[in-house]
């Protein structure tokens, strides 16, 4: 029991992340197209300003419960998932960095130097994250004797698919923050970039659950146990609520886009159940939550920790979203105290 | 070269890195929280801009500790696989706890620092730096925590080929973990003081904002002779702490070779790891190195020579960057005081020498800082956990050769180029003069 409720937090704390730092990533990615100037730049920046940082926690706070509940599994991810973490890692680092950085220095040069690093560094990890995501679900090839893939390995049509899904997730996800929280000609840009990718998303997202027949185990879980098809029709029903509220409320389709990347996550998760990293080649090797687990005590110990204190995280989180939940003015930007980036 | 030797190499270079910017993010937290509680108590718009000033800077440096704190957190998974199964258990609940208890509350209330001046009343916004403060510091208990163990594991039985929890309290209680945290958050609160020092005394040497500066030493001098003590005395008690439980590393510390009572302490001493004894031993103080290490003149000291050779740390390392560190100790003791003597005199301005020998002092309490970790990690050597788990035995199996290389060559270039700029930021809004209290347009 305590062994599935960490398997369920676990999948929430991953979804959790992808909901928040994937408009990070959407605005890193974007703000090269939708900002036509310097001052239009920092405006989209300085619409995540306040968030990034404490939304990237999520992150580490993923991985902590990975390494807490599962530490066989997060001894196994981490060294299998080698090089693209190394990326991942970098990418989190030069991005997380570049918007300090690059209000420091008043060079046109230096400015658009950084302005590509968060760009590019957005974009990697992305994708790969997807990458990693879409080879969890179709399993890693290892058996007793140890892993027998490279980076290249991962790289498979599979992987790339759901790379390129998890992309089209977080560019939607950030033109839709965008759309409400920068202002002017920068929201306008941003609406149309997101009504642009919603056909995208929605094609690479049917090919996605498609290939997920051909390609992984994850349906058995749902042949199984039919009920559990609720959590991807959700996604699915968010996905069109997403194209309705375009018409009428930004907010409402952004909100509708949070709750789509939650349930593909978990529609992934669900099938992965009783796994959490299937082998690909001897399924007896299959890394579960039950054979990779703590013992009893520390997941006991570690879910009134969560219980404690995961509620009082998530209500100032929420208090500082609704803080700073006013679009980004360009006047704004005159006063480094509302827009310190 | 093999795979266990890069990765340490590996864990040394990321871990002594990130602890460049993280002593001065413990400090500075609670100074720049300080500062603006006065401004908010008085009024004074003096310490409105002195808040702005330190504040730029501590964002400058927590933009790096913060980032690479995470390579830490997925290094144990990546090169210390065998590491992360076997005390999983163990290890991995004061991380997920950081991350859960610190790290959010930090990140989170420096957004609200950061940009909301104009969304919070002057109460909130003095409270946000107090808890971006507070969330500094209990990471650092969270992890000192999980270090701990790793020096003095306890709480803990070995059960299905690992180390699994059975007292959770006994680990997050014990001693070793409590020293440990008073210990480095103090040394932290040192930077932080020598670093307000310093950067005020340049201010205060090109006659610049006279009155702000000032104000800031004074305020770095309090805080600064306080930690200094702290640090010195807390370090006394961990030392006792580690005598107890790390016989090896007290020795190597110390250096002694031969297990004897009512051991001197030598004034100037060098080690000969070649043929385990001590090169040069001079000016002995009769009996001083058994009371340092156990309260007692006559305790006896377990040599190096009666432990098996291959659990002995290196010693030279040791022993030089223990030696080093506790005289910086001293040192930071004696300035804090003179500084602490100069305010009160009101005979700062005058003293232009020390002025400009605090400006020279800042990288000191870092050095220091670097130090204390080579001591407490190259001295637990060759365990990652001290007597359970070897350090040889640790590394990913899945991981070879190339690929740390490869990984440890873009940490150096990542690391080195990051760095280099952060610090040549630190150093050009450093010597900035402080902004009109109310400012429009900059960035």
């Amino acid at each position: 029991m305590l062994n599935t409720i960490w398997f369920a937090l676990w999948g929430l704390l991953w979804a959790v992340y992808f909901m928040l730092d994937g408009f990070d990533f959407g605005v890193g990615i974007l703000h090269l197209f939708v900002a036509k100037d310097d001052l239009e730049r920092r405006m989209v920046i300085n619409t995540i300003g306040p968030v990034w940082d404490g939304n990237e926690v999520w992150l580490i706070t993923a991985g902590g419960a990975t390494f807490a509940a599962f530490p066989t599994t997060y001894a196994y991810m981490f060294s299998y998932l080698y090089t693209p973490l190394f990326l991942i890692l970098a990418s989190l680092i030069l991005r997380g960095v570049s918007f300090e950085f690059r209000g420091k220095i008043e060079l046109e040069g230096w400015k658009r130097f950084w302005d590509f690093v968060i760009f590019l560094f957005s974009l990697m990890p992305a994708i790969l994250f997807g990458i990693a995501f879409g080879n969890i679900f179709k399993g890693l090839p290892f058996d007793a004797n140890g892993y027998h893939g490279t980076l290249f390995t991962l790289l498979n049509p599979y992987g790339l698919l759901t790379g390129v899904f998890f992309l089209l997730l977080f560019l939607e996800h950030g033109a839709l923050w965008l759309s409400f929280k920068a202002s002017n000609k920068v929201a306008e840009r941003a609406k149309s970039t997101a009504q642009k990718t919603w056909p995208l998303l929605l094609i690479v997202a049917g090919l996605f659950l498609i290939f997920t027949k051909w390609a992984t185990k994850l349906y058995n879980n749902y042949i199984n146990h039919p009920v559990w098809f609720i959590v991807p029709a959700i996604a699915v029903i968010s996905l069109v609520l997403i194209r309705i509220f375009m018409k009428t409320s930004y907010v409402k389709a952004f909100i509708s886009s949070c709750v789509l990347i939650i349930t593909v996550v978990f529609t992934g998760i669900i099938g992965l159940y009783p796994n959490l990293i299937p082998s690909s080649i001897d399924p007896a090797c299959n890394l579960t939550i039950f054979n990779s687990s703590s013992s009893q005590y520390t997941l006991k110990v570690m879910l009134i920790v969560v219980i404690i204190f995961v509620p009082i995280v998530i209500a100032y989180q929420l208090w500082a979203h609704m803080l700073f939940k006013e679009a980004i003015k360009k006047e704004d930007l005159e006063d480094k105290e509302v827009a310190a980036y | 070269m093999d795979t266990v030797w890069l990765a340490r190499w590996q864990f040394a270079l990321t871990a002594l890195f990130h602890f460049i910017f993280v002593p001065l993010t413990l400090g500075l937290s609670f100074l720049v929280a300080i500062m603006e509680t006065v401004y908010v108590k008085t009024g004074n718009e003096t310490y409105l801009r002195m808040t702005k000033f330190f504040g730029k800077l501590f964002l400058i440096n927590f933009a790096l500790g913060l980032v690479t704190g995470i390579t830490l957190e997925f290094e144990f998974g990546m090169n210390w696989a065998q590491y992360s199964k076997f005390v999983g258990d163990i290890f991995g609940s004061p991380l997920a706890i950081e991350a859960t208890l610190a790290f959010f509350l930090e990140s989170t209330f420096l957004g609200v620092w950061i940009f909301g001046w104009k969304k919070v009343s002057k109460k909130v916004h003095a409270l946000s730096a107090w808890l971006v403060a507070f969330g500094t510091n209990i990471s650092a208990l969270w992890i000192l925590i999980a270090n701990a163990w790793m020096q003095h594991p306890i709480g803990y039985v070995i059960r299905n080929g690992r180390a699994e929890f059975v007292n959770f309290w006994a680990a997050v209680l014990q001693p070793y973990a409590i020293l440990k945290f008073l210990h480095t958050v103090h040394a932290g609160y040192v930077v932080g003081a020598f670093f307000v020092m310093g950067i005020s005394a340049y201010h205060l040497l090109k006659h610049q904002e006279i009155d702000l500066f000032k104000r800031a030493f004074k305020i770095g001098a309090y805080f600064g002779l306080y930690a200094a003590i702290v640090v010195f005395i807390i370090g006394d008690l961990h030392a006792f702490e580690v005598a107890k439980t790390q016989p090896t590393k007290l020795a190597a510390m110390e250096s002694v070779w031969n297990t004897e009572k009512g051991v001197p302490l030598y004034l100037i001493q060098f080690p000969d790891e070649a043929h385990k004894r001590n090169a040069i031993q001079w000016f002995g103080i009769p009996k001083l190195l058994s009371i340092l290490a156990y309260h007692n003149p006559n305790a006896s000291i377990k040599g190096l020579k009666s432990f098996p050779r291959n659990d002995r740390p290196p010693v030279t390392i040791t022993f030089i960057s223990f030696r080093t560190m506790v005289g910086l100790g001293a040192i930071f003791i004696i300035f804090a005081l003179i500084a602490y003597y100069l305010i009160k005199a009101d005979r700062l301005l005058d003293k232009r020498w020390f002025l400009k020998l605090m400006l020279y002092a800042i990288p000191l309490p870092y050095l220091a800082c670097e130090l204390g970790w080579i001591v407490a990690e190259v001295g637990r050597q060759p365990w990652i956990v001290y007597g359970l788990l070897r350090t040889s035995q640790a590394v990913s199996t899945a991981v070879n050769t190339a690929q740390v290389v490869m990984t440890l060559i873009g940490f150096v270039f990542l690391y080195g180029t990051l760095g280099f700029i952060d610090i040549y930021l630190l150093f050009k809004y450093a010597r900035k003069v402080p902004e009109p209290a109310t400012t429009k347009g900059g960035y």
